[in-house]
């Protein structure tokens, strides 16, 4: 009998081709022309999907902390009602890279950027755009849920007013639709007037959520928004963010790899500051281009 | 990490180990009953038939070990590919194992008779179908890609020999009426070596899945597209 078992540890080994090394990609019009190796860009350059739809564009973004760099010339595009997730382990840059977004590192004394992020078509830094407005077209959503140590209703309602919304019906309307589409509405409609502090975990989240919804915003941002909850309250949320993004385009950084894959429809890794792969969740999950993307998503370290 | 690392690779090496000594089995079984056709030899046969338990068992253990892979550890890329891989072929070897076995059983009843001559035609089919699973293991083994298109590349030779060894035996038939009980079992003993072809080839389709993330079965069907969600 044929003796393979030696083969059996080669057959389930981590030898994946390094993309380095391995032929032009698909996207390459002329395959059997073999370039010299391409650099890192180029590889994550090929690795990105082909966005139909754009409504932010990341432009070689580069972020430091004082002297430590966080960010190293990222490059992407996301899809105008889509879902997008950054992935990565601890310290890649994925929060960071969501905070810059809405220009919320703006806050932090020592940052220091380079590069750009447009909204449709447009500069986030254009000195003639007002950052407020930025940021109540780019909403939030935190790990840690932070409503206001108010009503219900006036949580919802704040944006609203600081807008200059003060007809009490057109406020109501508001608050009413913001809370259903946060899937929230059956549970507090009752308690509008109860302190936003007495909700569980889960529905301060969808609160949260309400809030930023109503201010009308082009995209939400959500910052793990899922860790500090149980599985049926973060199943709610996941459930929530996929009637979301029919009007909504939603990024969302996740360290819980399989929330990425149930969600999104494009996923971005992360690894030391640098865009290692993005790609359509799909394809990232079941055939990843880099190594490095499959060595994190298999679990061999991270 | 490590040691949560260190559990689910022993349990793919585990996986690994299961399926190459399936394909082992299966190399064997079919080794055994061409040998036992060619030389007449019905002891053999009765061998290979014994066995065939060995295969069917491995076949259970290597389904449960994947369905505990995939519950227990959310595989994803290339173990998710092999898992799945794994789960698709140990079938297909257990298939081509009966398929050892029917040839054993053939080879008893043919045996009880004088021999025919398209045996020499059998003997190159039977050559190639063992070609042919060897070669598809050693795809396995070396997680190679090209090595396998190679085997699904000798899959026709099988088919046309089937069609020439068909022709001949009903040549022999019509001719001699006294041969249709020996050419009927010849002709299922040269079906079955086609058909073990087929079963190594669907092996191989599935290890270019396995190493490239291609589907190349079923070429004549254009290429699936994903429904959208509602």
């Amino acid at each position: 009998m044929t003796d393979r078992t030696d083969g059996a540890k080669a057959l389930s080994s981590e030898d994946k081709v390094n993309v380095e090394a391995a032929p032009a990609p698909a996207t390459a019009p002329d395959s059997k022309a073999r370039p010299a190796a391409p650099t890192p860009q180029d590889v994550v350059q090929a690795t990105s999907p082909a966005i139909a739809d754009p409504i932010l564009d990341v432009r070689s973004l580069s972020l430091w902390y004082g002297p430590s760099q966080a960010l190293n010339r990222v490059s992407l595009v996301i899809p105008s009602k889509r879902i997008t997730a950054f992935i990565g382990p601890s310290g890649c840059g994925k929060s960071t890279l969501l905070r810059c977004i809405n220009r919320l590192n703006d806050l932090i004394d020592e940052v220091r950027i380079e590069g750009d992020v447009r909204l449709e078509g447009r500069s986030i830094y254009d000195p003639s755009l007002d950052v407020n407005a930025l940021r109540k077209r780019i909403g939030m959503v935190f790990q840690k849920s932070n409503p206001f140590p108010k009503s219900v209703f006036e949580n919802v309602a704040y944006g609203p007013r600081i807008q200059g919304v003060n007809d009490r019906r057109r406020l109501e309307h508001l608050v009413e639709s913001s809370l259903r589409g946060a899937a929230l509405w059956d549970e507090v409609k009752d308690r509008l007037a109860d302190s936003a502090l007495g909700l569980s975990g889960g529905q301060q989240q969808r609160l949260c959520i309400a809030r930023a919804i109503a201010v009308e915003p082009d995209v939400i941002l959500l910052d793990e928004p899922c860790s500090a909850l149980d599985p049926i309250a973060t199943a709610k949320i996941e459930e929530l963010m996929m009637e979301l993004k029919e009007q909504y385009t939603l990024v969302v950084v996740t360290h819980n790899m399989q929330q990425a894959s149930r969600v999104s429809d494009y996923t971005a890794f992360l690894y030391l500051g640098e865009l290692v792969e993005y790609q359509e969740t799909e394809k990232l999950f079941i055939n990843p281009v880099r190594k490095q993307t499959e060595d994190y998503i298999t679990g061999r370290f991270g | 990490m490590e040691r949560l690392h260190r559990h689910f690779q022993e349990r793919l090496d585990l996986l690994s180990e299961k399926i190459l000594r399936l394909g082992g089995l299966v190399e064997q079984a079919i080794g055994k009953s061409v040998r036992a056709l060619v030389e007449r030899d019905s002891a053999l046969a009765h061998d290979v038939i014994a066995h065939d338990g060995d295969a069917d068992r491995l076949e259970l253990e290597i389904d449960e070990l994947c369905m505990e892979l995939l519950a227990l550890q959310q595989p994803m890329a290339g173990d998710l590919r092999f898992i799945t891989t794994a789960m698709k072929i140990a079938p297909d070897l257990e298939r081509i194992a009966d398929h050892a076995v029917n040839i054993g059983e053939r080879t008893l009843e043919i045996n009880n008779e004088p021999p025919l001559a398209p045996l020499i035609d059998i003997s190159a089919m039977a050559r190639r179908a063992q070609e042919m699973v060897r070669g598809a293991l050693d795809a396995l083994v070396r997680r190679d890609g090209a090595a396998a298109r190679a085997v699904i590349a000798m899959d026709d030779e099988l088919d046309v020999r089937m069609e020439q060894v068909f022709r001949s035996l009903l040549s022999y038939m019509i001719e001699d009426p006294g041969t249709i009980s020996r050419a009927l079992r010849l002709t299922f003993v040269a079906k079955y070596f086609e058909r073990i072809g087929d079963q190594a080839t669907n092996v191989c389709e599935q290890i270019v899945y396995m190493t490239e993330a291609q589907v190349i079965k079923h070429p004549g069907v254009t290429q699936v597209k994903r429904e959208p969600l509602e």
